[in-house]
């Protein structure tokens, strides 16, 4: 505060000097400005985002779960025995136990996906009282006293308001629900008062539940209230002392954990991507102030003349760049409302992203945030104008005050050092693992090896720069251009600080996003051989064994192979694993195997995907026990393969096993080779008719091309937010560099009146200011790509793999970047022109005199 | 008798009436005369009728000779669910539980409930002897023929043992009781007067030894009362010479008996068989309910005609408040009373629907 005050005392001034720079460069101050609010509005509209989808999610499950003390859950989708209820009841330190029945469910003609859960309104009552519907239909029978019958009505749903919302049914309406293979008409009772909105969920009689949806003799989870002389410790102890191996303690909190785990990696990518557009704000900022520190040098020196203080000037620009902060700052956090709002409002609290599924609640805006997030912009501004304000404050002012600012350093050599050890250091981040699952180090080896490039500008230019200086046959204007550069390599660095920082990113990002799409498109490829590939169809139908017998024989079908896929939970705090049971040995269609075991060995084999080996930590030959079978099933993991549609992680078991472990014959898909493939459309329709008579329900059958489509439509779409964000930057960065040259040359008026004067002609003036400018953007496109080269391995090979527990091939897009290339030195050369023909337009005798 | 009502209100409240036909549903067996009673069978649950109760009341005495007074109450019911639901959480038959103690020192009615659906071992009623078990209540009669409850509520446990003075007194014709004009309207109903109390209550947190005299009513049945009845009246009296009087009367929407009927049995073992004609209750003195501005004639007068001598039993309660309301059941008075030579239980029904409407 005293130096504020100290300030207001000084101040016209200062405002003077301050005002005078927006008024006379707006632009260089406007893109700066911009650029940290864009930076600001990404990173605050991904943590709004993130915020209101896991808080929504985080109340939803405790909403749910109610206030049970503990929660026993099944270790696989296919639940556990319903006798635990028993024997959980009859714990000591349990007092009141509520069975329930969960399942994904489709609801009604709008086929709306929905949480279907069944439960004993009289045991849920006390434990989970949101669960209970509130009746809303009249008791038509009501006179029970006069003779009617009144019914325990198990065909009554209650229908929260997301899910009547989704299904557009109307209490008291029948309405169909499919789950589990089945469907069965339920009268829409009432609503679910108690449940959050946007949580689209169906509560059901167990008892119906079991019935109607094939759940007989199992229950999914067990909501336990402890004894009131018990404590949740000895509640958690005494339940993990007796849970069978199907059964697995679990609660709100691990929820919550477990979705958040998914979530976290994909929002910290997003939020770097912010910090991205935030940094390149900083060095826009640094831009703007070196070049306003050179420009207004002689007033600088004047001042300090005249009894200013070092420190005085030094926090002159400070405040300066404290004010582009504020300013950017408070437009970013407006920015980032409102484009949070929108992506809430259009595209869901999962940005496509596909992580959470209609839960989207009110934006949470809290004061910390803002707080933070300004922050940042604040702090990015006042670093940016620190370096500026030093090398202002520090000149000599009875030699700057005589000198104009372009050729003071040109005798320094620039300076590697720093730079190289910087890069070094991210050498060694790089290695480090992830912390909490989190790919910190590699984000600062991102920042380490952007922050070296930057450094290493000024020596990358001269040393790129300086042999050109032998070359014969130059024409002048190329002579004077790279003179120019050479002299004042720091200036250059100032304009090129914002190019390699926007150009390495976008590149890093673009090599990233391409390398993921080629390693996914050919994993597709590699896992799709099959012709058409049948699901069970909207009622998930499953094919028991004589119908599966029946299909492989129908005619056309060259090779059929049945597979099931179920949710085993490997570690409570996770989200569960696939297991798919397929054919391995015998089957058609390979794996995608990255590494297997030498030799087969005694015991059942699995295959675990890549995300799984990772996530669980597991190796080749390793052995572990699979929730499955009674009392667990030891088995050993035989190979590992690639998998990007699992982000969970999956495990493959062979058919043969899954049916002698479990007796489970039913299997609800079917991948299948045509003998004539080339008729794929008229097989399919065929099958389809036929399948659809032996199971007696009407399939879903899609060819190999069009799951190989769809699943590339939606890592676009997933990742279309991503290519946008990439735009905003580049842009902003691109703008900002236009900017800054025009500014530089804004600053060299006297220069061009000069060379007007020692015969030079307008056109020689704009052909030097193209070749500076062409010069200055392969300098700065030559850094960008090394560095971006360099980041795009650090996220290829440490970020995503930390975050997402997948590796990926580099493929690198090369005529993207040569478009991004030519697109960069076409702009930077366009952009020095149209800044030289002011420069040229202006009147040379005048430009000259320009003195005071 | 009389807790038919409750039975169906209560199912009124938390299961709605199917409005489709269903593939099948239960059939109900017909109460008909003629039926022996026999025990200790009949003791136990009878799962095919609609609906029945175990229903004990009673006065207690703490060893100071302070007054308290209880209710313990299991009601079994057959709910008309879709037959052939192989779920073992199909709702076959559910159990619902009651329990109040009284207070005249507080002037306090503390009560709590238990309801679930049988199954699982966690809740059950056995059909060969009496023997109900609902989560953390139970009741049972022990190889000496003591019935034994334990029941805990929120503000009070009772743990009674009840021991049988007298063989079960068969309601009605040998225990068929009509409740209206149609013989099916009617119940197989016995009473266990003079059971002898001992046991503890906890109350305010102190355990307190207790002693007493208690009242059992068992009662099955499948079909309801009369179209036009809204409520009842009735009282099970132990008198101090060892007699003791069943009375009850439903009513019609008038306030006027539509039904009535009672057993009265003197000391030496003797029964009376009250018919309609020979019951009448008069209201005495109003209490309104502070909480749902019910009036219960908490005050009455029953008048029965036994042995063609009219009798006047006036009934004055242990204190007003003695109301019953709760999740699972329509509001109610069940309270202890008095008369002289006597004491027993009052219960009061369709008053505060009556104003509801």
């Amino acid at each position: 505060m005293a130096s504020l005050r100290q300030n207001d005392k000084s101040g016209p001034i200062w405002r003077w000097l301050f005002i005078g720079q927006l008024r006379t460069f707006p632009f260089r101050y406007i893109f700066a400005v911009l650029s940290i609010a864009i930076g600001i509005a990404l990173g605050f509209s991904v943590h709004l985002i993130n915020a209101s989808a896991s808080d929504a999610f985080g109340d939803a499950v405790r909403n749910l779960s109610g206030s049970s003390d503990a929660q026993v859950a099944g270790a696989t989708s296919l639940g556990f025995d319903e006798q635990l209820y028993t024997r959980i009841y009859q714990l000591p330190e349990a007092a009141d136990v509520s069975p329930v029945i969960e399942m994904s469910a489709v609801l009604g003609e709008t086929e709306a996906r929905i949480k279907l859960i069944g439960i004993d309104p009289f045991r849920a009552g006390a434990i989970t009282p949101v669960l209970i519907g509130r009746q809303v239909i009249s008791d038509e029978q009501s006179a029970g006293r006069t003779g009617g019958q009144p019914s325990f009505n198990i065909n009554a749903v209650y229908l929260s308001d997301a899910a009547l919302d989704l299904s557009k049914t109307k209490v008291g309406s029948f309405v169909k629900i499919r789950a589990n293979g089945a469907i069965h008409d339920f009268q829409v009772a009432g609503d679910l008062p108690g449940i959050e909105a946007g949580q689209p969920v169906a509560v059901i009689d167990i008892a119906a539940a079991q019935w109607r949806f094939n759940r007989l003799g199992v229950l999914d989870r067990l909501d336990i209230k402890r004894a009131e002389n018990s404590t949740q410790s000895s509640l958690a102890r005494a339940l993990g002392k007796m849970l069978p191996s199907d059964a697995r303690l679990s609660g709100a909190e691990n929820e919550i954990e477990k979705r958040t785990s998914l979530s976290r990696a994909y929002r910290v990518n997003l939020e770097m991507l912010a910090l991205v557009a935030l940094v390149t704000g900083g060095f826009l900022v640094y831009s703007a102030q070196s070049l306003s520190a050179q420009t207004r040098q002689q007033q600088f020196a004047l001042l300090r003349i005249l009894g200013l203080q070092k420190s005085s000037l030094q926090r002159q620009l400070l405040l300066e760049g404290l004010a582009l902060g504020l300013v950017g700052s408070v437009l970013g956090i407006l920015l980032g409302y409102g484009f949070a709002y929108l992506v809430l409002a259009i595209i869901g609290s999962d940005l496509g992203g596909g992580y959470f599924s209609g839960s989207t609640g009110p934006i949470d805006v809290t004061a910390s945030a803002i707080f933070v997030f300004s922050g940042f912009g604040i702090v990015t501004a006042i670093l940016g104008s620190f370096s500026p304000g030093r090398r202002a404050a520090g000149l000599n002012p009875a030699q700057a005050i005589k000198t104009s600012a372009d050729n003071l350093d040109g005798a320094k050599q620039p300076v590697w050092l720093p730079g190289t050890l910087l890069i070094l250091l991210a050498g060694v981040l790089v290695i480090l693992p992830a912390i909490d699952g989190l790919p910190i180090f590699g984000y600062l080896a991102v920042a380490a090896i952007l922050a070296g490039a930057i450094w290493l500008t000024p020596w990358l230019a001269r040393t790129l720069l300086a042999p050109l200086t032998r070359v014969s046959n130059r024409d002048v204007a190329f002579d004077l251009a790279l003179n120019h550069l050479l002299r004042s390599p720091t200036q250059a660095a100032a304009a090129l600080g914002g190019i390699v920082a926007s150009v390495g990113l976008m590149i890093a990002m673009v090599i990233m996003v391409s390398s993921f799409r080629t390693s996914v498109d050919n994993w597709l490829e590699s896992i799709l051989s099959a012709d058409l590939y049948v699901s069970g169809g909207l009622v998930e139908a499953s094919f028991n064994a004589d119908q599966q017998e029946e299909i492989s024989k129908l005619s056309g079908i060259a090779v059929a192979e049945f597979s099931e896929t179920i949710n085993v939970s490997l570690d409570p705090t996770r989200p569960p694993v696939n297991l798919i049971i397929r054919p391995v040995q015998s089957s058609q269609y390979p794996l995608s195997l990255i590494a297997t075991v030498d030799e087969e060995r005694a015991g059942i084999p699995i295959w675990i995907s890549e995300p799984a080996a990772r996530i669980y930590d597991l190796e080749i030959d390793q052995n572990i026990r699979l929730p499955i079978g009674a009392g667990g099933t030891p088995v050993y993991v035989a190979g590992i393969w690639s998998d990007y549609a699992r982000q969970q992680g999956a495990i493959v078991m062979e058919s043969d096993d899954y049916t002698q472990l479990t007796g489970n014959l039913e299997r609800s898909e079917l991948a299948i080779s045509l003998q004539n493939p080339q008729n794929i459309d008229a097989e399919t329709e065929r099958l389809k008719a036929q399948i659809s008579n032996i199971a007696g329900t009407e399939p879903e059958i899609s060819n190999a091309a069009g799951i190989r489509n769809i699943a590339l439509g939606l890592f676009d779409r997933s990742f279309a937010i991503t290519y946008g964000l990439e735009a905003v930057a580049i842009l902003i960065g691109m703008v900002g560099v236009g900017a800054t040259f025009a500014a530089q040359v804004g600053t060299r008026i006297k220069e061009f009146g000069m060379l007007r004067h020692i015969g030079f002609g307008r056109r020689e003036i704009i052909m030097m200011l193209a070749y500076e400018g062409i010069l200055l953007g392969l300098v700065g496109l030559a850094a960008g790509v090394m560095s971006g080269l360099a980041i795009s391995q650090i996220l290829v090979h440490v970020i995503n793999p930390q975050s997402f527990n997948l590796t990926m091939k580099t493929s690198v897009p090369y005529m993207l970047l040569l478009g991004i290339s030519a697109a960069l030195l076409i702009t930077s050369g366009l952009t020095a022109i149209f800044a030289g023909r002011r420069a040229a337009a202006a009147d040379a005798l005048r430009a000259v005199n320009e003195d005071w | 008798m009389n807790r038919f009502a409750v039975i169906i209100l209560f199912f009124m409240i938390l299961f709605s009436a199917a409005t489709w036909a269903y593939s099948s549903v239960p059939t109900y067996p017909e109460v008909t005369s003629g039926k022996k009673i026999t025990f200790p069978r009949d003791y136990g649950s009878h799962d095919a009728y609609r609906t029945e109760w175990w229903y004990f009341t009673g006065w207690l005495e703490t060893a100071s000779g302070d007054p308290l007074s209880f209710q313990i109450t299991f009601f079994r019911t057959r709910p008309e669910i879709e037959t052939g639901n192989p779920s073992k959480f199909a709702p076959e038959q559910i159990i619902f539980a009651h329990a109040a103690l009284s207070d005249p020192k507080t002037g306090k009615l503390l009560h709590d409930q238990r309801i679930g659906r049988v199954g699982f071992g966690i809740i059950d009623a056995s059909q060969e002897d009496a023997e109900v078990k609902l989560l953390d209540w139970q009741l049972k009669r022990t190889a000496e023929g003591v019935f034994a409850s334990k029941v805990a509520g929120k503000d009070f446990q009772l743990d009674l043992k009840m021991k049988p003075s007298q063989v079960p007194m068969l309601n009605g014709d040998r225990g068929y009781s009509r409740k209206g004009p149609k013989p099916s309207q009617a119940s197989y109903y016995y009473s266990v007067p003079q059971l002898q109390v001992t046991g503890s209550v906890v109350s305010g947190g102190k355990a307190i030894a207790v002693t007493g005299r208690a009242w059992l009513d068992r009662e099955w049945s499948s079909d309801v009362l009369p179209e036009n009845a809204v409520g009842w009246d009735w009282t099970g009296l132990n008198f101090d010479d060892g007699s003791a009087l069943m009375a009850f009367q439903v009513r019609g929407a008038n306030g006027e008996a539509v039904y009535a009927g009672g057993s009265f049995r003197s000391a030496d073992g003797k029964k009376t068989i009250l018919s309609p004609d020979d019951v009448q209750l008069k209201p005495k003195r109003i209490w309104t309910s502070p909480k749902t501005g019910a009036e219960y004639p908490v005050e009455a007068e029953f008048v029965v005609r036994i042995g063609g001598k009219l009798k006047r039993y006036p009934l004055k309660p242990m204190f007003d408040a003695q109301e019953l309301t709760g999740p699972f059941t329509p509001t109610y008075w069940e309270g202890a009373v008095s008369t002289p030579g006597g004491r027993g239980y009052l219960e009061m029904t369709g008053y505060a629907d009556k104003i509801a409407l």
